[in-house]
């Protein structure tokens, strides 16, 4: 695999739901290790997008896919096992939600579902994905206690580190930062630069300050069409190719 | 797809699930939508096995389905002249359960009403139980009842030669079908969009008028769905019935006559009819009458459910 | 003394007589209700309350674990009281293992196609059938087609077809309680549907499933045209406190059935064992039900999340 393949390709990706179409044809790659940004105004198809990326769509009664989606150069649909695919990515949803099981289960939950059992693999695992979600510390001496009866902000953090447990490649968040506070926001921010070095983050976000914080590239996704893709410098300067773009991350509509 | 993990920890295998975790998995989902599928085969199972009892006599050339439906003599064990009319059985199931709606419906949807909108949560979730417990008192129960109590309450308050009678089944059935009526009407009315209900008090309409002129009209589907659903169940109530109507097989001139129903006139035959015999078959035809009267009531009140459901 | 002058603003909140008249109205319309629900109310405590004053002179524990004497006309309810303890088990421990499966099915797996519609329909028109025609088909399928003959295992097949859709109904409505974020979580990770069944749907809907399954003894317990041609007998010799005193191929004597009997089908008995039978079967069912309320409460104040 040398660099110039892109980690996902996404060509000519549409999406309707019982007949209305989100997604417009939509083509583009996430290259490896990056973090790319993904902007736009309420319902242009950001989440709908992640959910083709994981097959997770396929729940979703009336939902058509057209298109191609490659991981690593191959397609997505034809793998022979989905779960292995929705372990190859992690995913983060907006609202926090902790499994009604102890901290360690919720942690430990989708290795065990791999088939990993064994205490002594676990324990190092659930320590390592809850460092790096920054929760250990405020957790480390209760985590037999219940998931569902953390604050906000520590059950985003125990879904990231979930997401994080099934050793991912590519990491997506969606609006990770909506139902939490900001200093916890800054400290999730701090892991993703750290866990970039390693996996491929795609994060989408309403904040355009985070994005020109955090992202490399940056895609504006509007009404399901990507209306610009390019360097996050560029699109948050004054000089973006597109006046949508510009008056998007201005504010002058979304 | 190589994993890459950093500092030496155990990558998770993404594809190493056991091969018995696997197959177990298969098995159990196998079992799941068999018997997902079990509720077809149960009820077509039902028809036919009562179809086929039935068929020898439906198809006989002595058989008359118009006789069937609509005669009202009913002369099984005859020895000269064996008739199979239904229609006084029909008359006797028609009194009954008419006079029974009559007499639920009212307490009934005021009992929802009263529930859903006069009432404070503590003295609902008391009134609730009762119903839930009311709704549970066996048939026989209810049978027994009617067949000591009401009948002596009958004989004493109308002069009626005898206690057992359209009055008493109706007033049998009218008890075991108001918790019905009050629970699903209670959830129609529950049903109602907060909207209307605030929409309705901003311009100061009281409680009565709130209820008279916007929850019962726009819970008019649901409520009718619980007045098909006691409906169904009057129709099909058995062992009540039996020990509350008496046991003549004739149509009613007034609610103190003895009447018999399809359902009690199964119930007390089949014991005496022999096994294959043609009143047997007879009695089994009665029950395919049953099995598509209740069967069409039962499905009108879901579409109506159903309907209501679409449209929210 | 000259009254406060009220002021114009004032003046608008006060009652109009047309605000009185629809304050009297109200008012009327609450009593009104209130009279209806106690007029509910009391016949059943009325009616429970004679019937046992009417049961009392025979209420005992020797009514209890004696057998029937003189031809029925004194005694106890014994063989009667075993028998619906058999039916009831074996026809839950058929019913309530497909019927939650099935809900596992409607809930968790299918789409919405005319399949899946199909299943619906058929769940509804089975709560729709009569006792009496469920009783047709248990004579038809169980006792003649299937060769079980009138036995127990004839009786409990008809009452389990007959309690299935009730437990698929409140089964699907205890699933339905978990909610779906659960759901959407773990398959973000990767996990099948049935492992996410079993991890998190099933352990936090067991106790409505189990409330469910319970109100329906309670059902199996009283129903008895299903049980009067597939099963249950007038009367059976059995040993007085005997545990086990049927097999599965034998008719059996039933509470729900006995009732029936002694109250019509017996000259002479004695007065007070009708009405004592009428309570011990209406106590029993009663007496479940309440715990499953009570179950049900105590366990939605117990939600873990």
């Amino acid at each position: 695999m040398n660099a110039a393949t892109p980690k996902i390709a996404v060509k000519d990706l549409s999406l309707a739901y019982s007949g209305t179409e989100v997604i417009h044809g939509i083509t583009f790659d996430v290259r490896p290790n990056e973090i790319l940004g993904i902007i736009g105004p309420a319902r242009s198809g950001k989440t709908s997008l992640l959910r083709c990326l994981n097959r997770t769509i396929d729940f979703i009664a009336g939902a058509r896919v057209a298109g191609e989606i490659r991981i690593d150069g191959a397609d997505i649909r034809a793998v022979r096992d989905v779960h292995a695919l929705r372990r190859t990515i992690g995913m983060v949803a907006p609202l926090p939600v902790g499994l009604p099981l102890s901290i360690y289960d919720n942690v430990a939950f989708a290795p065990r579902c791999a088939g990993l059992t064994r205490r002594a693999d676990l324990d190092p695992l659930v320590e390592r994905c809850l460092r790096q979600a920054a929760l250990w510390d405020e957790v480390k001496d209760r985590l037999g206690s219940l998931g569902t009866a953390l604050s906000g902000g520590q059950q985003q953090r125990l879904t990231i580190a979930r997401a994080l447990s099934h050793q991912p490649e590519i990491l997506c968040l969606d609006e990770f930062s909506i139902a939490i506070d900001p200093v916890t926001t800054m400290r999730i921010e701090d892991v993703l630069r750290e866990l970039r070095r390693e996996i491929t983050i795609i994060l989408v976000t309403n904040l355009t300050h985070q994005a020109r914080r955090l992202t490399d590239r940056t895609m504006f996704l509007w009404n399901g069409r990507i209306i610009e893709l390019d360097r996050s410098d560029v699109i948050f300067s004054d000089q973006p190719s597109r006046q949508e773009t510009l008056e998007y991350v201005n504010g002058i509509f979304g | 797809m190589a994993p890459n993990s950093s500092n030496g920890a155990v990558a998770p295998p993404r594809q190493a699930r056991s091969r018995r975790s696997v197959w177990g998995e298969r098995a159990i989902e196998l079992l799941i939508y068999a018997s997902g599928v079990s509720a077809i085969v149960f009820i077509l199972a039902i028809l036919f096995f009562i179809l086929r009892e039935a068929a020898p006599v439906l198809f006989s050339d002595r058989f008359s389905l118009t006789q069937f439906l609509f005669s009202t003599e009913w002369y099984p064990t005859s020895a000269s002249n064996v008739r199979y009319g239904t229609l006084a059985l029909s008359a006797g199931t028609l009194a009954v359960t008419v006079l029974a709606m009559v007499l639920a419906v009212p307490f009934g949807l005021g009992g929802a009403v009263f529930l859903s909108q006069f009432c404070g949560p503590r003295l609902r979730e008391s009134l609730k139980i009762i119903i839930e417990l009311l709704a549970a008192i066996p048939s026989v129960v209810w049978g027994f009842i009617g067949l000591t109590v009401m009948s002596r309450l009958i004989v004493t308050y109308t002069g009626a030669p005898v206690g057992v009678n359209v009055l008493n089944g109706g007033i049998i059935l009218a008890l075991m079908s108001v918790p019905i009526i009050v629970s699903i009407g209670e959830d129609a009315l529950k049903a109602v969009p907060d909207s209307y209900i605030e929409a309705a008090t901003a311009m100061g309409a009281t409680r009565w008028q709130l209820v008279f002129r916007v929850l019962l009209p726009a819970a008019r589907n649901g409520l009718l769905a619980a007045v098909l659903l006691g409906v169904g169940r009057a129709i099909g109530e058995t062992m009540a019935v039996l020990m509350a109507t008496g046991h003549a097989v004739q149509i009613p001139h007034g609610i103190l006559d003895s009447v018999r129903t399809l359902t009690a006139n199964i119930a007390a035959e089949l014991g005496e009819a022999p096994a294959g015999s043609e009143h047997y078959q007879v009695l089994f035809l009665t029950g395919v009458l049953l099995f598509a009267i209740t069967m069409l009531v039962n499905l009108a009140a879901d579409l109506i459910i159903r309907g209501v459901r679409a449209r929210k | 003394m000259n009254p406060v002058p009220v002021t114009s603003v004032q003046a608008r909140f006060t009652r109009t007589p047309l605000v009185v008249r629809k304050e009297r109205q109200q008012a009327a319309v609450r009593l009104v209700l209130l009279a209806m629900a106690v007029l509910m109310v009391l016949p059943l405590v009325a009616i429970v309350g004679h019937l046992v004053v009417q049961a009392w002179p025979a209420l005992s524990w020797e009514f209890l674990v004696d057998v029937p004497r003189r031809g029925m006309t004194e005694g106890g309810i014994w063989p009667a009281l075993v028998g619906t303890v058999y039916l009831v088990f074996i026809s839950l421990a058929v019913s309530a293992p497909i019927g939650v499966l099935a809900a596992i099915y409607l809930n968790e797996y299918a789409r919405d196609n005319w399949f899946t519609r199909a299943i619906n329909l058929a769940v509804i028109s089975l709560a729709g059938v009569p006792s009496i025609v469920h009783a047709l088909f248990g004579l038809g399928a169980f006792v003649y087609a299937a060769r079980f003959g009138y036995s127990i295992l004839a009786a409990s097949l008809t009452l389990a077809i007959m309690t299935l859709p009730v437990i698929i109904a409140s089964t699907r409505e205890a699933l339905a309680a978990v909610p779906v974020a659960f759901r959407e979580a773990c398959w973000n990770v990767g996990a099948t549907r049935w492992q996410t069944i079993r991890a998190i749907v099933l352990p936090n809907s067991i106790s409505g499933i189990l409330t469910g399954v319970i109100l329906q003894v309670s059902r199996a317990a009283g129903e008895t045209a299903p049980i009067l041609f597939t099963g249950a007998v007038f009367f059976k010799a059995v040993q007085r406190g005997d545990l086990f005193p049927y097999r599965l191929t034998d008719q059996c004597m039933a509470l729900s059935m006995h009732l029936y009997t002694v109250s019509t089908q017996v000259p002479n008995v004695r007065e007070a064992i009708p009405w004592a039978t009428a309570v011990v079967l209406l106590g029993a069912v009663l007496a479940v039900n309440a715990a499953a309320i009570a179950l049900r409460v105590w366990l939605r104040n117990r939600k873990r999340w």
